[in-house]
């Protein structure tokens, strides 16, 4: 951990920091001794007492951290569940074997990602949302998800890639956010690679005509799911149009492909809305 | 709210900033030949700010997309059609990266560079996807390290949007050479978070492809 660069940040933002956190100086540096000593489980806490103590005035406000953390540990919960009822039903819905070695990796993560984010909210001085009842049945719509194998990747596909496209969609408030950014993209990217197995085992089962990166905004699902993929369509990024930019034989579909897209809160609320019971 | 962001980040915006660093580059132009010398001698430098991140994300890119054209100019020896097909589709996104890091950062972007794959055999499927495995991964991992250092908000959108493409990757060639170890623990940590490592880290690992000494040494840290 870098926590002299943490501060060297800080100066930089807040160049009346050093001033005001003077008598907190002694205290950094002795945090930088032990550093060492903290085990990997032990580092949520960690980070976000730092946060608390170093970024309060400055960055991302501890109001905004908090809200996108919370926001993501909803998300997480979500999954984590899911994953959970799903492996609890046993091989009567995923085939033993490297199917089932997937599905426990993946809930394995979603769990942790739960854990990770709880301890980094409690750290950052906030309060960690309580877990909302879920219906992943979605009033209906997906009355099989845990009896029929491809509903239930289907809708793994979605929640993974809706993941993905959330955390994205956030990260910008927090820029400057420092480690606890960090942490936001080296979740974001894990949500990203298990999107990308979850659709290759559809592809694999017949379920869907999906690659491990999304075309166009082809969900490979139904129009059931399609709010999860709108907007993935985009060809141009930053006013710049990607087919067959500068002379490359880029195709619109690889041009959308390329490219992830983010949601808003607003758009991944009224996607997981179904699923949230209260 | 992304796509309004995006689009705020307008070509202006870009441009901007690339004007301020071609400023840089003239001047730099300007020095004595000791000092051009000097300049050659430190190599290709990526700058500093977003810009020298911008043009950090544009090398790596420039690595890829070089790698798998090669891929798929001279498919390993037994390929499959679904696997030459969407290794075809990775280069595609590869170059698409790459071009629109070059058109983004116009007069500030870096030159080309040039690669050494001499030590991938690109006959053999394992040589190949071990290499593919090991760029992507390193992908991933510069772009989460490198987001702490990036200041402008729309930048670090950008980033995200190409990140988790480069996962997407990541998981498909690392499924190839064994299903399931999409996110194994050599990347993800108990956690459940994956990899990440600052510029220095990566440009030392890719330094072994990359012929053109890389001069990293004003990128934010």
């Amino acid at each position: 951990m870098e926590f002299q660069h943490i501060i060297n940040e800080i100066k930089k933002v807040d160049p009346e920091m050093p001033e005001r956190l003077s008598d907190r100086r002694t205290a950094m540096k002795s945090f930088a001794g032990i550093g060492a000593k903290i085990g990997l489980a032990a580092l949520p806490f960690f980070i976000g007492s730092i946060f608390k103590k170093a970024y309060a005035q400055s960055g991302p406000s501890q109001n905004v951290v908090l809200d996108v953390l919370n926001y993501a540990l909803t998300l997480e919960y979500l999954e984590a569940e899911f994953y959970a009822m799903g492996i609890a039903k046993g091989t009567a819905l995923v085939p033993a074997g490297a199917p089932a070695a997937a599905i426990k990796t993946i809930g394995d993560h979603e769990a942790a990602h739960v854990e990770f984010l709880k301890t980094a909210i409690t750290a950052s001085g906030g309060t960690p949302v309580a877990k909302p009842t879920f219906d992943f049945t979605a009033g209906g719509t997906f009355a099989n998800v845990f009896t029929d194998y491809a509903t239930f990747l289907a809708v793994a596909q979605t929640f993974e890639d809706t993941g993905v496209r959330a955390y994205k969609g956030r990260a910008a408030e927090i820029t400057g956010g420092g480690d606890l950014l960090t942490a936001a993209l080296n979740i974001h990217s894990v949500e990203a690679r298990h999107a990308a197995h979850i659709r290759t085992m559809r592809k694999a089962n017949g379920f869907g005509d999906v690659k491990p990166w999304i075309t166009g905004k082809e969900s490979g699902i139904g129009s059931v799911v399609q709010a999860s993929y709108d907007g993935e369509e985009m060809t141009t990024q930053a006013g710049i149009n990607i087919v067959n930019i500068n002379g490359a034989m880029i195709s619109a579909s690889a041009a959308t492909e390329a490219f992830d897209e983010g949601l808003t809160k607003e758009q991944v609320l009224a996607i997981v809305g179904p699923f949230i019971v209260q | 709210m992304i796509q309004k962001s995006s689009e705020a980040l307008s070509r202006r915006a870009f441009l901007g900033m690339a004007g301020a660093a071609t400023g840089m580059m003239v001047l730099a132009s300007s020095c004595s030949k000791n000092d051009d010398d000097n300049m050659m001698n430190n190599g290709v430098d990526l700058g500093n700010g977003d810009v020298g991140i911008l043009n950090y994300a544009y090398a790596l890119e420039q690595l890829e997309a070089a790698f798998y054209t090669r891929v798929a100019q001279s498919p390993y020896n037994g390929i499959s059609a679904s696997e030459n097909a969407l290794l075809t589709d990775i280069r595609d996104h590869e170059i698409a990266h790459r071009e629109f890091f070059k058109s983004a950062l116009a007069g500030a972007a870096i030159s080309n560079l040039e690669f050494d794959f001499s030590a991938v055999d690109f006959s053999s499927r394992a040589s190949v996807l071990a290499t593919a495995k090991a760029f992507e991964d390193l992908g991933v991992s510069a772009y989460n390290g490198a987001g702490k250092l990036i200041v402008t908000p729309d930048y670090l959108t950008l980033a995200g949007k190409i990140v988790s493409v480069e996962a997407r990757h990541a998981a498909y060639i690392r499924d190839l050479i064994s299903n399931g170890s999409f996110a194994d623990n050599t990347v993800v940590d108990m956690n459940g978070l994956d990899t990440s490592r600052m510029p220095a880290d990566v440009l030392a690992v890719a330094a072994g492809f990359i012929k053109t000494k890389i001069n990293a040494s004003n990128l934010p840290r």
